[in-house]
């Protein structure tokens, strides 16, 4: 597919760090060496997740009386009967033939009630049945294009932001009828992507909510109906402003494919979508998460949603100099999943975050390294600059002035995304005087000083340019230790997984400091490795266009 | 993007409102300049005031939106709210409309109340609040090992979003959960566990404490439930190879310890910053104490 329209501008190739080509290049191919590992496995296992979301491409939705989603009875029959490994694709619409019915959520319906036995096709049986598949879910998969050209369409309409970075602010109340004016009220004041945080633990949920949903824990679900009122809405502002207002959810968790599908679907803008967050932040199962995010990331990619990746929550745990390479070695395996999933440079919010100790000396100059070595190592990504939280403690000045210094690292260094640093930050959940506070600082920032970037060039050989090559150096040598099997520690022989280098890495605690190893964590009893039969239409249109 | 008064023409208002009190006690923005501030209360005195720039000025200052559009009207609210708060005089140094219908206001004044430290009361945790580092800092001095938290939702509490918060890494309201603590080796079995399957790996984990959460209220279900699990240990283990019994959730009387068999019970807001500081404490600082 062509890329969009509103191909945001990119920075230009600078070398304001004379980082070594050589050196670069090195860093990207041992990320292809680390990460092509885990793509094999991604590309022979199948999980729970996955399977219905093929079931939601192909036409299945709503929920039972429990408000258990028809997807998962139906899978859960189909899996009872014939397991997970050839996919629900062939035994679904197999039975579909047989019962006589065309709609798949009637058949759902029916296998819910105990009154359906799935069998594999075979033969002229299992041609129909491959038949039937693809063309329902090739009617899902039209959905979604012509939903990213009905954007297409309305940000050539009403126009992108003015200006870079784009502006990024969070509603969170539990409540979509209390989200949509908090948004529309945001947009107004200044803000040009909305990100609707999602309750608390939903990531754990094995199953996407239905509905409109007015409770929620420090955030509101996830749901396709949720995401449908909220894109009207911010359609309506979009009209009303004069500028296109893109929508943020999260593709995170153990329906992170669904997820993606649902916004694809919706028309979401911007999804969370990170390679490791759900393994390290939520202890999910590596392969689980390797498997979902894959399938997630090729249905971005076809969506033209820009993803935002998790590099920023690494700094929350581990110390953001000693462990800045980590980032930067998490962002190039970002990358190379993401390229390999198909999705473009445009769409690659890759992030990073300012939270450096402000008690450090020199603790600015430190960030603008990492930012400047973020922006030079991805000059065509629209990267997601995140602010200060784990240094924010409740004074509110000190912390107006630390955004303050975020917002001008951000500017300085030309990123895409710029989530707007609260001063209320581990306080409260923003107030609306709060927001106000923190978009006149934004605003201050890029109005004095947004072409100083034009000015500024890190002096040759100075303290910029040193960190900068320095973390990059640190990141390479991290990465030939993922990648060199030999040079592995720590754990014992029999926690090494045969996929390689990255699984170990992640389970001795490279990433984040957390420890995951491959064969724990939530989530694996819904993977299997896939079947000889394997069907699955969703992945072969989808890397037909790849 | 929203209409923005002058700042300047704000406090140009607000400077011409300010009572003569205020001004005798001159401009409250010159700054750096007059009183080194003095060591202010003497033990014996309990009644103070708070401190602006001179001894018993009383001055404070304070912000809040109010919702209404920005107009005088709106000013003299902020007044009238200020005043109520016993702030008086009270000057309106700053006002902003912001968004439909609504305006900030920053307000500085001095308040009429006084504090009488002779009647302030502290409600004293019974265990410090520690920061991570003092926390791994003292388990690895005082245990010389990881100290080993298992937990669980148990019964058929399938909410595992207060056991998530408390130990997952992400934690809650920007605190990181006990995962986060190097020094705390975290074994989180999850949802629906039964009281059994929690002793057996509490045991073999040799774990130190244990933390159960439970979320459903349904007929008590979580006071049986706590209660099960406690007999359970008792049973299996000896007291003193017992691990510390914790229990957390919504629902609880944070006064039912005995009557629950639990060593303690940790309520609604709880953070993963507490329960680590009350592990330390019971486990490491008080063990070696008694």
């Amino acid at each position: 597919m062509p890329p969009a329209a509103h191909h945001p501008p990119t920075a230009r190739r600078s070398t304001k760090l004379a980082l070594d080509p050589g050196l670069v290049r090195r860093a990207r191919a041992l990320a292809r060496k680390a990460g092509a590992p885990v793509v094999e496995l991604a590309r022979t296992h199948t999980t729970v997740s996955v399977e219905r979301a093929v079931l939601r491409l192909a036409g299945v939705s709503g929920a039972d009386s429990d408000g258990i989603p028809w997807v998962n009875r139906l899978l859960d029959a189909v899996r009872d009967d014939v397991g997970l490994g050839n996919g629900v694709a062939l035994p679904a619409c197999h039975a579909m033939a047989r019962e006589g019915t065309t709609d798949l959520t009637e058949l759902a319906q029916k296998a819910a009630a105990g009154s359906v036995r799935f069998t594999l096709p075979s033969g002229r049986d299992e041609a129909a049945a491959r038949r039937v598949a693809r063309r329902a879910v090739a009617a899902g998969i039209k959905r979604i294009d012509r939903r990213r050209v009905e954007r297409e369409r309305l940000v050539k309409r009403h126009g992108d932001p003015k200006q870079r970075p784009w502006i990024y602010l969070i509603v969170a109340t539990g409540d979509i009828y209390e989200d949509i004016p908090q948004a529309q009220a945001a947009a107004r004041a200044g803000a040009d992507v909305i990100a609707v945080i999602r309750s608390t633990g939903q990531s754990l949920l094995d199953y996407v909510p239905e509905g409109a949903t007015r409770e929620g824990f420090a955030g509101t679900y996830a749901t396709q109906e949720n995401f449908r009122l909220m894109r009207a809405a911010l359609d309506e502002s979009s009209k009303e402003l004069g500028r296109y207002v893109r929508l943020t959810n999260y593709a995170s968790g153990l329906c992170m494919p669904e997820i993606a599908t649902l916004a694809g679907m919706e028309r979401l803008d911007m999804m969370l979508n990170d390679s490791m967050y759900g393994i390290l932040f939520r202890d999910i199962n590596p392969i689980r998460t390797f498997v979902d995010q894959r399938f997630s990331r090729q249905i971005h990619a076809r969506a033209g949603i820009i993803i935002n990746t998790g590099e920023d929550n690494y700094l929350t745990t581990a110390d953001a100099v000693e462990a800045a390479h980590t980032v930067t070695v998490s962002q190039l395996l970002n990358e190379y999943f993401a390229h390999e999933a198909g999705l473009e440079d445009w769409q690659l919010g890759i992030g990073h975050a300012f939270e450096i100790n402000p008690d450090l000396p020199e603790s600015f100059r430190l960030e603008l390294a990492h930012a400047m070595l973020a922006r030079e190592l991805f000059p065509d990504a629209p990267l997601k600059w995140m602010p200060p939280t784990k240094h924010m403690t409740g004074d509110v000045f000190r912390g107006n002035l630390l955004d303050g210094f975020f917002n001008l690292v951000g500017t300085l260094t030309g990123q895409g995304i710029l989530l707007v640093g609260m001063m209320t930050e581990a306080v409260v959940t923003p107030w609306l005087s709060d927001r106000d506070i923190a978009l006149q600082n934004v605003r201050y920032v890029l109005g004095a000083c947004g072409g100083l970037h034009e000015d500024f060039a890190p002096a040759p050989g100075g303290f910029i340019q040193q960190r900068a090559n320095q973390v990059l150096c640190e990141a390479i040598e991290l990465l030939e230790r993922i990648v060199d099997p030999d040079s592995s520690h720590q754990n014992s022989p029999a926690l090494r997984h045969a996929a390689g280098g990255l699984l170990n890495a992640i389970a001795d605690g490279t990433f984040g400091i957390m420890k995951r190893p491959a064969d724990r964590g939530k989530g694996l009893d819904g993977v299997a490795k896939r079947e000889s039969g394997y069907y699955n239409p969703a992945s072969e249109i989808l890397e037909e266009a790849a | 993007m929203t209409p923005q008064r002058r700042d300047g023409a704000a406090s140009g208002r607000a400077a011409a409102r300010r009572t003569d009190g205020a001004a005798k006690r001159g401009e409250l923005a010159s700054p750096l300049v007059g009183h080194q501030p003095r060591a202010t209360v003497s033990s014996a005195k309990t009644i103070i005031r708070p401190y602006g720039d001179i001894t018993g000025d009383g001055m404070v200052q304070l912000s809040f939106t109010l919702p209404m559009p920005a107009d005088k009207r709106a000013e003299g609210a902020a007044l009238q709210l200020a005043a109520k708060m016993g702030i008086d005089p009270a000057m309106v140094v700053h006002a902003k409309p912001m968004g439909d219908g609504f305006t900030f206001f920053v307000v500085y004044g001095s308040v009429n109340h006084l504090v009488d430290l002779s009647k302030v009361e502290v409600v004293e945790r019974d265990f410090p609040l520690l920061g991570a580092k003092e926390i791994n800092t003292l388990v690895r001095r005082g245990l010389r090992r990881k100290l080993v938290v298992v937990g669980a939702c148990i019964g058929t509490d399938a909410h595992t979003v207060g056991i998530d918060a408390i130990l997952n890494v992400k934690g809650i309201a920007g605190e990181k959960g006990l995962e986060y603590y190097r020094e705390l080796r975290v074994v989180n079995m999850g949802a629906q566990v039964g009281v059994p399957d929690l002793v057996e790996t509490a045991r073999h984990e040799k774990a130190d404490a244990v933390l159960v959460s439970q979320v459903v209220t349904q007929r008590d279900a979580h006071l049986q439930n706590t209660r099960e699990m406690s007999a359970a240990f008792r049973e299996a283990l000896p007291a003193d190879k017992r691990p510390l019994l914790v229990v957390g959730g919504p629902r609880f009387d944070d006064k039912m310890t005995t009557e629950l068999g639990v060593d303690r019970i940790f309520g609604r807001g709880t953070t993963p910053r507490e329960v680590a500081s009350y592990l330390v404490d019971a486990l490491v600082t008080r063990k070696k104490a008694a």
